[in-house]
């Protein structure tokens, strides 16, 4: 029943469809710039008489045009702020308007307040991704003329639920913060703080101190102590839900890359093992796997963490 | 154990870290009777409404409602209590009868059913002709009258009113009364309401129950209680002006003079001055023409005086003097703590 009217809340909300044509408008763009580029890279590729490449459709997701990003860089970008948006004020909001006590004083548990106000946030969000996720697949096909294939199609599909698993780790986390704060502003800027150490500053405070710990210039630099470097700092840029999601991105919409493991790649080309093959989409998904567990376990933390503090939180006019 | 009271709590205790916000209290409360709970903004009165319907949880005691324990079987208790709280609010994007349906919806009702109670329940609170408005619209009289049909949704056989009539025009409040002497009186209902305004405790309620800094000090109707009081001695309170007959004298030195004198009078217990410059005088018995006496005697003539007690005022600030003289200033500083978190949430607003 609540969580019925939340999903009617949120589908009725302004900012639900600004952002929501935003989103749209993003990927039009993004599938235009991508079809450009892709049609001269074809047309570069036969004229050169190479085949052109299996995965032509997958490419869409990921290629920009010369000025603008790709639907999945964007993806990466907006869909945090799509979960923050969802819901930064979902618990202090309820406060303000002062139909929280209202509420609570209705005979539902009180853990059905926040887990409707959680899983309706996930639902639009699942909603939205799936709607837009397909709409660009339906346009690319119809204006790519390219057929996307069984396994590119299942390809898509996981990582449109990838997808909606980082928008609802992000979902969680803003949870987390309208618990804790009294006011929406604070726990939006709260939340986009957040947002912005995690996808912008975290890889320059990785890098640094990776080069602290195994300096790759200047006495003592081996090639041992440069993979420790890249190990260190992918090790700490894996903290960042972004980071994990442009890895599942580049494994399951780039057949081609086998591992995302440094060492792994390194020995492969040493070894002059690494013919140009496509891994099945069951070996992309091993290679992910540890990805995905990672954000579902950092998104099960924050929604736990916000129902904790819910539930032990004073109920107060 | 609960069997004379519907309501029914035994030695509830709440702390807030070092504050004690509600100090063993016992309290029964009869089906079918509108009881007051009558005291100063932090006195406890919103943290013991909350413990009573499970949405605090008590440091210690016990409260039980109709059998329920409030703690831990508070399902059962929410389904049958309604709760009005002090500053209620609604969906501002939903219609009055919107949110009306939904209250309805989430307690059980059908759609249709609880659309049929809502367009009744808004005619009885008189807002039929705003029940399609968005509830952000309306006013805080609207939203209390809209908050009292939304209690009665889950037709409930208990209300809990905080401070209902907080911050509305007399008009209103006189509607408001009677709107809620009339759960009672026509429907059977039990009601408890706190509130810090006498008078309209007084209109309203059977029984009051006088709450300061966490206890329950006096608990009674309310003629009973000032009958209390007044075999409790200080039966003579009266406010006097007086000046000096020869005017050449200052203003000051005159009032110095006169309370020199007033004090020597036997039996006056407490003087003191009022804000509007008049002389408080108390005593044990009437000396009212052995003041008067004194007073010509001295060469004052008496420009005014009024006696005072026997109203609730008096009743009520009694009671809280009382209350001083126990807790010491414990109790004062209790009340400040208390009440600040209500404060900033409406401030925040």
């Amino acid at each position: 029943m609540l969580f019925l009217k939340e999903v009617a809340d949120h589908l009725e909300s302004k900012r639900f469809w600004i952002l929501f044509l935003m989103m749209f408008l993003v990927s039009a763009a993004s599938l235009r710039g991508a079809l450009n580029s892709l049609s001269q890279a074809a047309q570069a590729a036969s004229s050169q008489g190479q085949a052109v490449s299996e995965f032509m459709f997958l490419k869409l997701f990921t290629t920009g045009g010369q000025s603008i990003y790709s639907f999945s860089t964007f993806l990466g970008f907006l869909g945090p702020i799509f979960g923050i948006m969802l819901g930064f004020d979902a618990i202090n909001n309820e406060k303000a308007m002062g139909t929280l006590n209202r509420l609570a004083a209705q005979p539902i548990y009180r853990d059905t307040i926040i887990n409707a106000k959680f899983l309706a946030g996930a639902f639009t969000v699942l909603v939205t991704v799936f709607g837009i996720g397909l709409w660009f697949t339906g346009a690319g096909i119809l204006l790519s003329g390219l057929e996307p294939k069984p396994e590119e199609i299942a390809r898509i599909l996981i990582y449109l639920l990838a997808v909606v698993l980082y928008i609802c780790l992000w979902l969680a986390i803003a949870v987390l913060f309208s618990t804790l704060s009294v006011h929406a502003a604070t726990s939006a800027l709260g939340c986009i703080a957040l947002w912005l150490f995690l996808t912008l500053f975290l890889s320059l405070i990785a890098s640094g101190l990776a080069n602290l710990v195994y300096p790759t210039q200047g006495p003592g630099a081996t090639i041992l102590s440069a993979v420790s470097n890249v190990q260190l700092q992918t090790g700490i840029s894996r903290i960042s839900p972004y980071y994990l999601l442009s890895e599942i991105t580049t494994v399951l919409m780039n057949p081609n890359v086998r591992s995302l493991n440094v060492m792994s790649n390194l020995m492969a080309e040493a070894e002059g093992s690494a013919i140009a093959s496509y891994l099945p989409l069951g070996q992309s998904l091993l290679q992910i796997w540890a990805q995905i567990t990672a954000m579902f376990a950092e998104a099960a933390v924050c929604f736990g963490a916000a129902y904790i503090s819910f539930m032990n939180r004073e109920i107060r006019a | 154990m609960m069997a004379e009271g519907i309501i029914q709590t035994v030695d509830l205790t709440k702390k807030y870290d070092d504050v004690t916000a509600v100090d063993h209290l016992n309290l029964t409360i009869r089906k079918g009777e509108v009881f007051g709970l009558l005291g100063p903004n932090g006195a406890g009165k919103t943290t013991t409404t909350l413990m009573l319907l499970g949405l605090t949880e008590p440091t210690s005691g016990h409260a039980w409602i109709d059998g329920h324990d409030c703690t831990r079987d508070s399902l059962a208790v929410k389904k049958m209590v309604g709760y009005l709280p002090d500053n209620v609010g609604f969906y501002p994007d939903m219609t009055g009868r919107e949110n009306l349906i939904f209250t309805g919806e989430m307690n059980g009702l059908g759609r249709s059913a609880a659309a049929e109670r809502a367009a009744a329940l808004l005619g009885r609170v008189g807002m039929a002709y705003a029940a399609d408005r968005r509830a952000g619209t309306y006013s805080r009289g609207m939203r209390q009258r809209l908050g009292i049909a939304d209690v009665l949704m889950k037709d409930p056989g208990i209300i809990i009113m905080d401070e209902p009539t907080l911050g509305i025009d007399p008009a209103g409040m006189h509607e408001l009364t009677r709107l809620i002497r009339d759960l009672s009186v026509k429907d059977g209902r039990t009601i408890l309401i706190s509130s810090h305004e006498l008078y309209q405790i007084q209109e309203i309620s059977d029984r009051v129950g006088i709450f300061v800094g966490g206890r329950m000090i006096a608990c009674g109707r309310i003629d009973e209680l000032g009958r209390q009081l007044q075999t409790e001695g200080g039966s003579c309170m009266l406010d006097l002006r007086a000046r000096k007959a020869d005017l050449s004298i200052a203003q000051e030195e005159s009032d110095t003079l006169l309370k020199t004198i007033l004090a020597r009078v036997d039996g006056v217990q407490h003087l003191s001055e009022n804000a509007d410059g008049m002389i408080h005088v108390e005593a044990a018995r009437n000396i009212e023409s052995e003041l008067l006496a004194v007073l010509v005697a001295n060469g004052f003539v008496l420009r005014e005086m009024h006696e005072r007690g026997g109203d609730l005022d008096e009743i009520y600030r009694k009671y809280f003097e009382k209350a001083g003289e126990i807790n010491g200033r414990r109790g004062n500083g209790s009340d400040r703590q208390q009440s600040d978190p209500e404060e900033e949430a409406a401030g925040g607003r």
